[in-house]
């Protein structure tokens, strides 16, 4: 006991340098320098590589045609419509959640962890039973008189959007939840008692406190829905070609490495933009605060 | 008046929000007692044939080993890494602590199978071609940004004069932290390493490309089934996954409570 307190102080002592920070975030570094950084400069630089040195030819047939430009524009465009509908949905959710208490809560936050833990390629095949024309949803549409006919939803756009916001919805909604339960109802009430109507209180004290939340589960959800391979897979197959579905069609089947290499590059361009941007807006909201 | 209304509505849509993200796992739980070899709602009965199944699907054994391996020793990795990293960050002993926050939680917005790719030829670059190693480094990477966060947010929450003070009182320096500072940190251990397992567990677009045709992990196994005979099998392995998931999720919330989870995941 005499022994180690000594000891024990050194390393109190220790742990307040510098040396420290650097010691203790090493591993870390390593995995970042070596498994992240290296091997994706490693990527964009072999996406300049042709048989003859230097070469945009990858990124030429990949932006130089219609084709090409309709891969970069149908991952966007999954990402961005996916990144809306779940916003619309979530934001109020998250409120709805933070508002519940006790079962309810529970219930609400097991129905946003659990399907997590569903594989996503069980849940797309769950969804294309869902919206086939002889399906429950079309069943139910029919039932309601919406519809006199069944509607043909599976390997339209209707399943992918369907699909996609319905497996990327809970990354929007915990990260607004996070921060929205943590917002003092009493902001509310004080600024009720100064006059300010709900909608106003809402707009000048409600909204900006959950930017921060906001931002986090808008650059998850758009990177990972802009980003999905199993979703538009599984729910379009070959009708809707982006540029996952392209990268992991050069790699694994066509063998054309530079031209899965550039559509690599220009999906990791929008993940790097989206990442400076959301920490750019979160800094901003951070310092607002 | 409108505050209650307000309450009602938000409500209603995370009311929403829960039968829409449960409707396709009710749809996998529902198939998996299919009487029929497909893939399909249960008509005219039910059988728990295909949960008898499950055991001899391909490769079934092997791909479930392997997803289980890698997802828990990556977790226990990134659990260490993170820890020690976000330690460093939240005391502020490093320059370009919050450069290094969001470096660290930065993987999670990368394309999947732009890593992927990146590793198997950064690997190969190395003249690497071993597969447990390779996957293993890989999911370190794929779960380590689930980690950081949490652990950020779980250490900057952390008095560390509590450490002093339980020092003063006569505890030693590693009794301090296994009394003090872990059982404070408990619930950000069980968010971080509830969600980087199940990431891992879930992970297909980095490790295709980091598999060879003996060992693949269950993702990539799954999709195979699906592909090549969406039987109900499929459905009933999600739904055993799902169980075990659900039972993990009732002990987490006795044991700090679901809603600590949530507020820690970001």
């Amino acid at each position: 006991m005499s022994a180690a307190a000594p000891h024990g102080a050194n390393l109190v002592a220790w742990l307040r340098s510098r040396r420290a920070g650097l010691t203790l975030a090493a591993p870390a570094l390593f995995v970042l320098i070596f498994l992240y950084a290296a091997p994706l400069a490693h990527l964009l630089a072999g996406s300049f590589r042709g048989p003859a040195g230097f070469t945009l030819e990858a990124y030429t047939k990949v932006l130089g045609d219609a084709y090409g430009r309709s891969l970069v524009w149908n991952s966007l465009r999954l990402g961005l419509i996916t990144t809306g509908l779940t916003l619309i949905v979530g934001y109020p959710a998250a409120f709805g959640l933070a508002m519940s208490r006790g079962v309810l809560r529970s219930l609400f936050l097991a129905s946003l962890f659990l399907p997590l833990a569903a594989s996503v390629i069980a849940k797309a095949f769950a969804w294309t039973i869902l919206l086939r024309s002889h399906g429950l949803v079309n069943d139910a549409l029919i039932f309601l008189h919406l519809t006199a006919k069944p509607i043909r939803m599976i390997f339209t756009q209707t399943s992918l959007i369907v699909g996609a916001a319905n497996i990327f919805l809970p990354f929007m909604i915990l990260p607004i939840y996070a921060v929205v339960a943590q917002i003092d109802p009493r902001l509310t009430e004080a600024a009720a008692t100064l006059g300010c109507s709900p909608a106003r209180a809402f707009l000048r004290v409600v909204l900006p406190l959950s930017a921060p939340g906001v931002v986090a589960g808008v650059a998850l959800v758009f990177s990972l829905s802009v980003s999905a391979y199993v979703v538009p897979n599984l729910l379009m197959g070959e009708n809707y070609p982006t540029l996952a579905t392209t990268i992991a069609k050069a790699f694994l089947l066509i063998r054309d490495p530079a031209l899965g290499a550039a559509a690599g590059a220009i999906l990791m361009v929008i993940g790097l933009a989206v990442v400076v941007v959301s920490n750019r807006l979160g800094e901003q909201g951070g310092q607002g605060r | 008046m409108t505050g209650a209304l307000a309450r009602i509505v938000a409500i209603a849509f995370m009311a929403g929000a829960s039968l829409f993200l449960l409707a396709p796992l009710l749809v996998i739980a529902a198939a998996s007692f299919s009487p029929t070899p497909v893939f399909d709602l249960p008509i005219g009965g039910a059988s728990l044939r295909w949960y008898g199944a499950v055991g001899s699907l391909d490769g079934f054994w092997p791909a479930l080993a392997l997803s289980l391996e890698i997802a828990a020793l990556s977790t226990a990795i990134s659990l260490a890494l993170g820890t020690l990293a976000g330690i460093a960050i939240t005391r502020g002993l490093l320059p370009g602590g919050s450069i290094l926050a969001a470096a660290l939680a930065s993987p999670l917005m990368m394309p999947g199978l732009v890593l992927g790719i990146a590793l198997l030829q950064f690997f190969r670059g190395l003249g690497l071609s071993q597969v447990f190693p390779e996957l293993l480094l890989a999911h370190v990477l794929v779960t380590l940004p689930y980690v950081a966060r949490t652990m950020i947010a779980g250490l900057s929450r952390f008095d560390f004069t509590l450490i002093d003070a339980a020092r003063t009182l006569g505890c030693s320096f590693p009794a301090s932290i296994f009394r003090v500072m872990a059982p404070a940190l408990a619930p950000a251990y069980l968010t971080s390493g509830l969600f980087a397992f199940l990431a891992s567990m879930d992970n297909y677009p980095v490790s295709i490309f980091l598999t060879d045709a003996r060992a693949k992990t269950l993702p990539i196994k799954m999709l195979q089934y699906i592909e090549e005979s969406p039987d109900p099998s499929v459905a009933a392995l999600s739904t055993l996954i799902l169980l075990a998931t659900l039972a993990l999720l009732l002990v987490a919330d006795r044991a700090v409570g679901l809603h600590r989870l949530a507020g820690l995941a970001e």
